[in-house]
């Protein structure tokens, strides 16, 4: 499959508007369809296609192991991050009416950071398992 | 004249028939690769009834998650292992007695379930107007976003959570390690 190259072709011409799409899912996900969730997944699915088609080890250039072992906590962190940030300004733990000069402004900073923590968790978990499944050998 | 209700509901109908056939397909198959690309076909139907029935943000995690992601994580896992299921030793009764009582207790339970889309239904009665108080309250136009960051935070940070909790369970049970060499 390596030598391929119409599929690798392909791929190179798919990974950008791939990315690109992931991107407008998340940062678009307040007026339309999507969120973190969504966005993190589809970013996962372009660099597993780099994978799938690349093999591996040029994957794994792009998103190397010891980054993956930091964003999937990294997420979380985040995401309770802004939560513990509330309760500090003054709210309850995950009310981000205070993190702005108004509430309305505090709500959309509060949803922006919450769905960046989501994307970095599940882009990179759905990449740790990629990389796991990939990496081992047929027993 | 046929009105757009009637298409939609023909759609739907349509849907549901190949998700059925799809559905026996799966369990019918012995090839484990066909099955695998069965559950990808499920899951791209499952994504359009989504779409038909105006769940856009369920319908894009679905074609992204079931139709996409989890086949190319099946089809690592068959690498591993063997791509043709085991034939069974004999024919089971259990298996299908309890399919039975669960499709059973499904359909039961589905004849109480308020009619589809109905606005008399008890969640729309009761409780938070969140298309009315999304707007003013957060600035977020897209309710689905406002409910699940904002009204219902918790709910997510749990559900972040799980996908944590999946993570290093995976990297914990089959990453290898440094020094490790092989396998």
């Amino acid at each position: 499959m390596r030598l391929d190259v119409v599929l690798r072709v392909t791929t190179k011409f798919m990974l950008a508007p791939l990315l690109l799409f992931a991107l407008y899912v998340q940062f678009h996900g307040d007026y339309g369809p999507g969120g973190g969730f969504q966005a993190g997944v589809i970013a996962a699915a372009a660099i597993i296609l780099y994978g799938l088609i690349n093999g591996l080890g040029p994957a794994q250039k792009i998103v190397p192991v010891g980054l993956l072992e930091v964003l999937i906590p990294g997420g979380v962190l985040i995401y309770v991050g802004v939560g513990i940030a509330g309760m500090l300004l003054g709210d309850n733990f995950l009310d981000y009416n205070h993190l702005a000069h108004d509430s309305v402004h505090g709500q959309e900073w509060g949803v922006f950071l919450v769905e960046i923590g989501v994307f970095l968790t599940v882009f990179s978990t759905m990449i740790a398992i990629y990389y796991a499944f990939a990496g081992r050998r047929r027993s | 004249m046929i009105d757009a209700a009637m298409i939609e509901t023909a759609v739907t109908i349509i849907l549901l028939l190949l998700l059925g056939a799809v559905a026996i397909g799966i369990v019918r198959v012995r090839g484990l690769f066909a099955a695998v690309v069965l559950l990808g076909v499920y899951s791209l139907l499952m994504a359009t009834l989504f779409i038909v029935l105006d769940a856009v943000d369920v319908a894009m995690t679905e074609a992204a998650v079931g139709a996409g992601v989890s086949t190319v994580f099946f089809l690592g896992a068959l690498w591993l292992t063997d791509t043709v299921e085991a034939p069974a030793k004999r024919r089971q009764l259990m298996p299908l007695i309890v399919a039975l009582v669960t499709a059973g207790a499904l359909l039961w339970g589905l004849s109480d379930l308020p009619q589809f889309g109905s606005p008399d239904q008890p969640i729309h009665r009761q409780g938070a107007d969140y298309l009315a108080s999304s707007l003013p309250d957060t600035g977020i136009p897209n309710v689905v976003t406002s409910v699940l960051a904002s009204y219902r935070g918790f709910d997510t940070l749990g559900e972040t959570t799980v996908v944590f909790t999946a993570g290093i369970g995976i990297l914990a049970l089959l990453r290898r390690r440094r020094g490790e060499g092989g396998n």
